[in-house]
């Protein structure tokens, strides 16, 4: 579908020789529950209080391995009175006219429903999102625009709230957590990808999420760094059960992004995959094309946080492999590991390839612009 | 393809178990009794399905001979060919997959008694691993010190997954007893399969499983180092056994940064994580995931960052490669050299040690 930015930021002078950005991966963070109160059904509203979400770990509030900052953000991302990424003002001047960011997709991924081991209650969190994000966020600031958070464990009230916003040109995304219960390839998905497809959304799978699995599959690590390296390793499960099963000769015209999961990795899986499926198509008939080629075709990449190696030129290697038109320039405001526009790329680099990987990929995928 | 040098160390091949009844002479008698009793099957792992055409290369296949089980067979389609001057052979029996600890045990020992008696005493190219039951180190241990008098013994083998992460602390007395012994810890591809493969649950498809194995071994080298099993254990050498290689820049560059983000809480880490794979892992060179150009594969191998980080591999009898096509194409005769004299020299010790 095409979206239409309906204006743009007024010229700043501080901002007037800064390229124009697209920020593809910003979270916006309620302050308590009780925000989302007014889109809550009463009986859910006792239900959050009186059991609170319940996710699959361990505690109540807080993640099983520590953050590395509080509220995993930046120190200077706090508004007065609140938590960072809920005050509209403040990241209106912090974020937006600061990178001259022209175009912002939240991802509303903090205790968002997604996850919770009651389901119906889940379902109904995650429309409680949409409408809060809608109100308090899309309505108010024709910058941004939403991904539809949908409960994708239970595939018919995901395809539900798909259609509910499939018209709504303020949300250009659907949104998944990477770490699916089951193998996200698998069939009781699919409903998920084929409204997705349909509605013309791609889809976007943050890393995170509570499948109930070990990040690993030797079990459980120790530390939060190993929790949050092993992203990259969960999304490299979750992109070659997408391939794999399927999913993309499946659906046709199925668009995925991962955001936040890292990139470098991805050549490497692609021919990984290739060398594999060239040994074990026998098993897969329903795949007709080389797994690196669905990749190629079907997959879009958040850049933060932006992989840096020693020497810092490999990394633009790593871009080449992937296709400097599949790379999605990502802040991921308001969290510690926030990637700087000025700073990302680690050394200058053709014009056309920097608007592209800033923001007319961005643009081209979400037809907003 | 690369020309390959003479004498070259295949430093993963797979003798394989043809059936229980094998073991049986190198069994106690209880557990010779319980595998009648109880009606035993052979302990072959998932991993690597029989008949599935990575388990073993079409014109290494032989009607009626389980793929690896052949000791002239071996000679004729890998030690031969490649001109190979030592090969060490990493069993892959699924002993470290019972439930049972004390059964682990029992079977882990057979298997390495079995490997001494059919296997090294009758070809002295042959190093091998030691077996261990993971499943419980303090009898992983007591089995490495039986075991290690013994040189043509060069590594201690474990799989990439068991019950918890490899660096996790329940591990390091194998550690220990390996670096006091002068032994490398080889980790294979493999699950004990005690949590499904992926992060994300059981894939239905034994592509998926294998592709897998590449991720864990990422998380297993996270864990190995920051966890400090580098830092307690400095002389300590672990080698990732079929692990793919082609992913290990872009796994460091990601550990790295977070390192310097969140080295709060694992301040034992005092190297980068770059710095501790130069110094203490190694990683065999098939299956190589390469890129499709040679031009492609000069540029990772300077991502690599280092010419001591790969060791020759046939990974014997599983199908990587055609015909001698064992190592990928563009690598220079110095570093040809390195990868299948030096570098295996440098890692285990014991090659170089005279051989009682």
């Amino acid at each position: 579908m095409n979206v239409q930015v309906t204006s743009r930021p007024l010229p700043q002078p501080a901002n007037q020789s800064k390229l124009a950005t697209a920020d593809c991966d910003i979270h916006p963070q309620r302050n308590n529950d009780k925000a989302l109160h007014p889109y809550l059904e009463q009986r859910w509203i006792e239900h959050m209080q009186m059991f609170g979400s319940r996710p699959r770990q361990a505690y109540q509030a807080g993640p099983a391995y520590p953050k590395g900052q509080p509220n995993a953000s930046r120190r200077d991302a706090w508004p007065p009175g609140g938590r960072p990424g809920s005050s509209l003002p403040f990241l209106r001047e912090q974020l937006l006219d600061t990178n001259n960011c022209v175009l912002g997709i939240l991802n509303a991924t903090g205790d968002n429903g997604q996850s919770f081991q009651n389901r119906e209650f889940g379902a109904a969190v995650c429309h409680a999102m949409n409408e809060w994000q809608l109100h308090e966020w899309l309505v108010p600031e024709p910058r941004l625009k939403g991904s539809i958070v949908v409960p994708y464990e239970d595939a018919e009230a995901a395809v539900a709230e798909i259609e509910r916003y499939a018209d709504d040109p303020h949300f250009v995304q659907v949104l998944m957590l990477s770490r699916t219960s089951e193998p996200p390839g698998q069939k009781r998905y699919w409903k998920v990808y084929e409204a997705a497809a349909a509605a013309g959304l791609p889809v976007g799978v943050h890393a995170f999420g509570f499948g109930g699995y070990p990040v690993s599959g030797a079990g459980w690590p120790s530390y939060y760094i190993e929790d949050m390296v092993g992203h990259a390793q969960s999304s490299q499960s979750f992109l070659t059960s997408m391939v794999i099963e399927g999913v993309f000769e499946r659906v046709p015209n199925f668009r995925l992004v991962l955001i936040e999961a890292g990139f470098a990795w991805v050549p490497s899986l692609a021919w990984r995959l290739d060398k594999i499926w060239h040994r074990l198509k026998v098993e897969t008939p329903h795949l007709k094309r080389l797994p690196s080629e669905y990749i190629h075709d079907h997959v879009w990449l958040t850049t933060q946080p932006m992989e840096e190696p020693a020497n810092r030129a490999h990394v633009l290697d790593a871009i080449d492999w992937i296709g400097w038109d599949r790379l999605l320039f990502a802040t991921d405001y308001p969290h510690w590991d926030y990637d700087d526009p000025a700073h990302v790329l680690p050394m200058p680099v053709a014009e056309q390839k920097k608007r592209d990987f800033f923001l007319n990929n961005a643009v081209a995928l979400y037809g907003a612009g | 393809m690369s020309v390959i040098e003479t004498g070259g160390i295949d430093c993963d091949i797979h003798p394989a178990v043809p059936n229980l009844k094998a073991l049986h002479p190198y069994l106690s008698d209880h557990w010779r009794d319980i595998i009648v009793q109880r009606g035993m099957h052979e302990l072959n792992s998932i991993a690597y399905p029989t008949n599935s055409p990575l388990t073993a290369r079409p014109d290494w296949r032989v009607e009626g001979i389980r793929p690896g089980s052949d000791l002239e067979l071996l000679r004729r389609h890998a030690l031969n060919p490649f001109r190979t001057s030592i090969a060490i052979a990493n069993c892959l029996y699924g002993v470290q997959l019972l439930f049972s600890e004390d059964m682990g045990a029992g079977f882990a020992r057979a298997v390495n008694d079995w490997m001494a008696a059919e296997w090294l005493d009758k070809e002295p190219r042959l190093r091998a691993s030691i077996v261990v039951p993971a499943q419980n180190p303090e009898m992983a241990v007591d089995e490495i010190n039986r075991v290690a008098p013994d040189k043509r013994f060069v590594q201690v083998l474990l799989l990439v997954m068991n019950d918890m992460p490899l660096g996790n602390r329940h591990y390091w007395p194998i550690y220990a007893a390996a670096q006091k012994h002068g032994l490398a810890v080889g980790i294979h591809a493999g699950s004990a399969y005690r949590h499904p493969v992926t992060p994300v649950g059981w894939p239905s498809y034994y592509t998926e499983d294998y592709a897998a194995q590449a991720a864990a071994f990422q998380q297993a080298l996270s864990s190995l180092i920051v966890e400090g099993v580098f830092t307690k254990f400095p002389d300590l050498k672990v080698v990732l056994l079929e692990s793919g290689f082609t992913w290990l820049p872009a796994h460091l560059w990601r550990l790295t940064k977070f390192w310097r983000g969140l080295r709060m809480e694992v301040p034992w880490l005092d190297r980068a994580p770059t710095e501790v794979v130069k110094a203490n892992v190694r990683l065999t060179i098939q299956p190589c995931d390469g890129p499709p150009t040679e031009e492609m594969f000069q540029k990772l191998m300077e991502h690599m960052d280092s010419d001591e980080l790969l060791l020759f591999s046939t990974d014997y009898p599983h199908w990587q490669f055609d015909g001698e096509d064992v190592l990928p194409a563009g690598l220079s005769r110095a570093m040809v050299r390195k990868i299948m004299i030096d570098n295996p020299r440098a890692t285990y010790p014991r090659l170089t040690e005279m051989v009682q």
